[in-house]
């Protein structure tokens, strides 16, 4: 069963309501030392036993971050983050790297059975791959061998840096350079984990892949770096979810996604972002500042974000695409739902560079309680980027008088034969949608649910069938008390 | 009139129409006829000077001139008329305004006087009583709201405006009713004479029972495949193009 | 030091020269409110890219520019349309001219009647660096005030700036109120001879009270080497009405930027507007509309074309606070660029607090339609006309919204200069 069908279930059973994942996992940790220094990142690259070239990139990286200052133009508002009072490394202690899943501690293994990720793969029905990331280490891969057979790579990024380190070396930074911005910058010092996917020519990955992200230790930091590399008519899809536990105090995401496609190759990938929200006065919560974007480095290449945002106090990123070949497409589809005092500034840069490059924005932003929620976007047509076209949709929901709906698009052209259409409405649900479905049997928040699913539905179809019913009832519950 | 030798051209590099060799003389009325796909369209646009359509060989003029050196609007004023299948729609632009434009500009390259509104109001006005159209028609913007049929009722109220020599109808009949139908056919027959000859490409038979060719010709796979008087038409119709052709 | 600090030190340096002889400089509150704005200017500087508001629009060219005041003598007639309307101010390089005008009851130069406007002068400036700039030196302007219940028909502003053979710099500031029910079509015009350099920077302060109704033309014509930095800041109190609709056809780098406060129910706002921008030339509106009552619709259309080598910029806000229930507002820009040099940046944005509202926004940018081009050749429009046509028919649904046909008649002639001018 899919992750987020298992939450649900355990939320529909809890009694208090509020966020259905803040469960902890007691398991014997191993941290470095709070707070961040050349040391830590020192640290960290020893901990896996990094090449050398490794550590000089992470410390470039920390030096430039020094000099960098954090970001304020978003329309979110918070207690600054104290960076040195967070851990940067933590990891389950365990005496030998597991081989195979027989050797990982149970505990954690009951802890992903438990966000319904079944790590064994006998336990799986429904053929995805998974990576999972507890903190800031990757416990397990799963299907590995079947995946190998096709030529995939998919593992570890920490696992990838030892047994193919010239693919990493190539691509790492690539698409997002260690100074591209104050959290990129930062997980480029401290990067843990994350995934590495590489589809060699040709190859159409037979199975989604997937990973899931959890942070379960106090005071840390995650800041994973996710790599997939799409050789030359190559096809893949991707899945993402996160989760934390429920604490008081906020947690810092600083992840960093990396996507290249060669010539006709496709990526798809998806998010369901579920991370802590904090309580209803806004306490505690996860602080999630992420860096994605995608190289469309190939004629005719196609990159597809889709996420679906639930989670996290404060949500910070903007799926990108660099639209590099000529006839290459970019889309970002999203919802993103802020409740209580949530705040989420997200969007997307569709940067057309190729001739006849093509990229489509539908985003649906649903602020309910107090939260505030602004979609930012960037479509820049460069000179040469002739027959470009693009298309935005931007639709914001409001539920309830407290709640603020933010549209900041840009448009930057330089080609005349650039064709751009951007609309963008905001609305709230009708009295008169609410009544009649609750004429016709239907409870406030069962009616909210089904409307607001109805406005999500052009993002919701984009995601793999595995997802796509499960995000929809997230959304209801995500919504929970914010009616009636 | 118009006379056609083994023209071929192409769009994005692919060949359309395959050595074209047609004569319309003076007086006549032609219909081409042929399955989707067989290069109708693609003949028409190349004879009224769209972009985007290479002619990779052969000749076209039209009384004896180069008709493929020309521009579009040079085309216009020397006496062609395109009847589109898919008017185009033109907000902001009211078609009184456009027609009188339109008549002005070809009168001027002419070399005859322009009319005045006065003037203008005056000749629209009879026009669009002979072709039992409302007069509201002048007032909206050009094509924008309109049905499919006023739409080609609009085209033949310009047809009727610009009194060309030569009107090529691309598939005018497409999506029409009957009253329609013989709106345009009415306005053709009205100027059929010794100095207008027409081409008249359609998919059916149908709007050949109201204008009677002297010719029909079948266009399959960019190429002119059969040539008949008006009986071939019907047996178009009775027998599919792949019979016929055969 | 950079350039940003360049320019605003010559201002500063003019002002902190003049600040005893310009006009109320005697005066202690309008001294104590140049002082002020002066030290938020010095605060704040000439806008640098860096700000948001100012991203798209680079104000370098005009920093490194040394602006003096003009010595011109206001009643040199230069050669103005003729009158359209029944009264009219005419302003010489910022400088009332009074034998070139002819004023309504209730309308009076700002530099007599700047005693009696204390409260007044100031009352909607928001901490804007232009709005600060025009404030520690303006000179002159209009001070309009239409009485409750008059409808005071067509009245023409004027600006023109001369050739001085150097740099001049004027910041009119225009204080206009109308009374309870006042109706006032103001055809307002700027003008500059085509090879003088000037900044003309001015800041309309607009009140309309209940019931009241302004409509706003404003054409720019300014020279080709002329900048122009204008700020309208409006109230509109309920029932009442503000439409302002600007044509920028001129100068070198232009900036129209309006801020329009809709702050009693049923207050209504049209802004429209269209940019012709030709080689050479930077045009950019920016609009920021505060829904702050209930029920208040507003309406803004802006059409911008550029040719040649040039930039057009359109930013609008429209801000829905929680008081501002059934709000129903609507914005749409369109860009059409007409050559491969031109570039548009544009950013619409919605920010909204309260829920049971109706707002959207929409941007489009194309070239000309090549099969509405072709369609018209066909017909045997040479290829000019056509595109003529064409534009003109882009910018219909910016300009069908000016009624008044004094309005319409210096706006038609307006366009249609530009397009015989600038025509590709």
């Amino acid at each position: 069963m899919p992750a987020v069908a298992e939450t649900i279930e355990t939320v529909q059973s809890a009694q208090e309501g509020g966020y259905k994942f803040g469960f902890e996992t007691k398991i014997e940790m191993e941290f470095a030392p709070k707070g961040l220094n050349e040391d830590i990142v020192r640290f960290i690259s020893a901990k896996k036993g990094e090449p050398e070239w490794l550590l000089e990139w992470r410390l470039k990286a920390y030096a430039m971050w020094l000099k960098m200052e954090e970001p304020d133009w978003a329309a979110v508002s918070y207690p600054k983050f104290d960076y040195q009072d967070a851990y940067y490394y933590a990891a389950p202690k365990n005496k030998v790297v597991p081989k195979s899943l027989d050797e990982v501690d149970p505990e954690l293994l009951r802890t992903y059975e438990k966000l319904g990720i079944p790590l064994r793969e006998q336990e799986r029905l429904q053929g995805i791959a998974v990576d999972a990331v507890f903190d800031s280490v990757s416990v397990a891969t799963s299907y590995k061998e079947r995946l190998g057979k096709e030529g995939i790579i998919f593992c570890s990024i920490s696992e990838a840096v030892h047994t193919h380190p010239e693919l990493v070396k190539q691509y790492l930074g690539s698409v997002v350079p260690q100074g591209d911005n104050y959290f990129a910058c930062l997980n480029s010092a401290v990067f843990t984990d994350g995934s590495f996917v590489y589809i060699p020519k040709g190859v159409r990955c037979p199975m989604e892949l997937s990973t899931y992200f959890r942070i379960n230790a106090q005071n840390t930091g995650q800041f994973e770096r996710t790599l997939i590399v799409a050789e030359a008519g190559s096809h893949v899809s991707y899945l993402e979810g996160c989760t934390a536990p429920q604490r008081d105090e906020n947690q810092m995401h600083a992840a960093v996604v990396e996507l290249v496609a060669m010539d006709d190759a496709t990526i798809k990938y998806s998010t369901v972002q579920n991370w802590y929200p904090g309580d209803a006065e806004g306490k505690g919560g996860i602080y999630n500042f992420v860096t994605k974007r995608g190289a469309c480095r190939g004629a005719r290449s196609k990159i597809s974000w889709t996420q679906v945002e639930t989670g996290s106090a404060i949500t910070w990123k903007y799926p990108s695409c660099i639209l590099q070949g000529d006839d290459s497409v970019g889309e970002f589809y999203s919802v993103a739902i802020t409740n209580n005092r949530q705040q989420a500034d997200t969007g997307t840069k569709m940067w057309h560079i190729g001739k006849n490059t093509r990229s489509t924005i539908v985003s649906k932003g649903i602020s309910a309680g107090h939260g505030q929620n602004t979609y930012r976007g960037l479509v820049k047509i460069s000179p040469k980027a002739t027959g470009a076209r693009n298309f935005t949709q931007c639709d914001s929901l409001l539920i309830g008088d407290q709640c603020g709906a933010h549209t900041v698009p840009y448009i930057e052209n330089r080609c005349a034969s650039a064709k751009i259409e951007h609309e963008a409405t905001t609305s709230r649900i009708a009295e008169d949608q609410l009544f009649y479905c609750r004429a016709r049997g239907l409870n406030q928040e069962e009616a909210v649910g089904l409307i607001v699913n109805g406005f999500c539905r052009e993002v919701l179809k984009e995601l793999p069938m595995e997802f796509a019913v499960e995000a929809q009832k997230l959304l209801a519950i995500s919504l929970e008390g914010s009616v009636g | 009139m118009l006379k056609i030798e083994n023209l071929t051209a192409e769009i994005d590099g692919k060949e359309i129409l395959k050595g074209i060799t047609l004569e319309v003389p003076a007086g006549e009325v032609h219909a081409i006829m042929g399955p989707n796909g067989s290069g109708k369209s693609t003949l028409s646009y190349v004879l009224s000077g769209r972009e985007g359509y290479e002619i990779t060989g052969g000749t076209a003029t039209f009384n004896g001139i180069d008709l493929l050196a020309m521009e579009p609007e040079e085309r216009a004023a020397a006496g062609v008329f395109l009847a589109f299948q898919y008017p185009v729609e033109l907000p902001g632009v009211g078609n009184a305004n456009f027609l009188r434009t339109a008549l002005n500009a070809i009168r001027r390259a002419r070399g005859e006087v322009e009319v005045d509104a006065m003037q203008f109001l005056k000749l629209s006005r009879a026009k669009i009583k002979a072709l039992q159209m409302s007069e509201d028609m002048l007032k909206r913007n050009v094509n924008v709201g309109f049905s499919g049929g006023e739409k080609k009722r609009n085209e033949v109220l310009q047809m009727a405006m610009l009194e060309p020599k030569l009107a090529i109808l691309d598939e005018t009949d497409s999506g029409l009713d009957i009253d329609a139908l013989k709106v345009v056919a009415d306005g053709v027959n009205a100027m059929r004479g010794p100095e207008f000859s027409a081409l008249v490409i359609t998919h059916y038979q149908r709007l050949l029972d109201h204008i009677t060719p002297d010719r029909v010709h079948v266009l399959m796979g960019g190429r002119i495949v059969k040539t008949g008087g008006p009986e071939l038409a019907l047996e178009l119709e009775a027998e599919g193009y792949a019979k016929v052709a055969a | 030091m950079n350039t940003m600090v360049t320019g605003a030190a010559s201002f500063l340096g003019r002002f902190e020269g003049l600040r005893e002889r310009l006009p109320g400089g005697r005066t202690p509150w309008v001294a104590k409110l140049r002082a002020e704005a002066a030290e938020s200017f010095r605060a704040q500087g000439l806008p640098g890219r860096r700000i948001e508001a100012w991203h798209y629009t680079d104000l370098g060219v005009l920093a490194q520019l040394g602006f003096t005041e003009a010595l011109t003598l206001a009643d040199e007639a230069p050669a103005l349309p003729p009158t359209r309307a029944a009264h009219r101010a005419v302003f010489v390089d910022g400088r009332f001219a009074p034998a070139l005008s002819l004023l309504p009851p209730g309308a009076a130069p700002l530099s007599e009647a700047l005693e009696a406007t204390e409260g007044r002068l100031g009352a909607l400036a928001q901490n804007l660096p232009i709005v600060a700039l025009n404030t520690m030196l303006f000179e002159d302007g209009l001070v309009l005030d239409v009485p409750a219940g008059v409808d005071a028909g067509e009245m023409e502003l004027l600006s023109f700036a001369t050739h001085a053979g150097r740099a001049i710099a004027f910041h009119p500031r225009h204080l206009i109120r109308l009374g309870e029910g006042a109706k006032l079509t103001l055809i307002d015009t700027s003008l500059g001879e085509a090879e003088a350099t000037y900044l003309h920077n001015p800041v309309y302060e607009i009140a309309v009270a209940e019931g009241a109704t302004l409509s706003h033309i404003r054409i720019q014509r300014e020279g080709r080497a002329g900048f122009q930095l204008s700020t309208v800041l409006a109230t509109v109190q309920a029932g009442g009405t503000y439409d302002n609709f600007t044509l920028n056809a001129g100068g070198r780098l232009v900036r129209n930027e309006i801020h329009v406060a809709l702050q009693g129910p049923k207050a209504a706002c049209h802004m429209n507007g269209a940019q012709l921008v030709a080689e050479g030339q930077h045009a950019d509106t920016t609009t920021f509309l505060d829904h702050a009552a209930p029920d208040c619709p507003s309406r803004q259309t802006y059409k911008t074309v550029l040719a040649g080598r040039s930039r057009g910029v359109f930013q609008g806000k429209i801000l829905v606070r929680q008081a501002a229930q059934r709000t129903d507002g609507y914005q749409m820009n369109q860009a059409l660029l007409l050559s491969d040099d031109a570039e548009i940046n544009a950013k619409p944005q919605l920010e909204i607090y309260a829920d049971d509202v109706k707002c959207s926004h929409g941007a489009t940018v194309g070239a000309l339609d090549e099969a509405q081009l072709f369609y018209l050749r066909a017909r045997g429009i040479p290829a000019s006309i056509a595109r003529a046509m064409l534009v003109e028919a882009f910018l219909t649904e910016a300009i069908e919204g000016v009624t008044n046909p004094l309005a319409q008649e210096a706006l038609s002639e307006a366009i249609s200069g530009w397009w015989q001018k600038e025509a590709v």
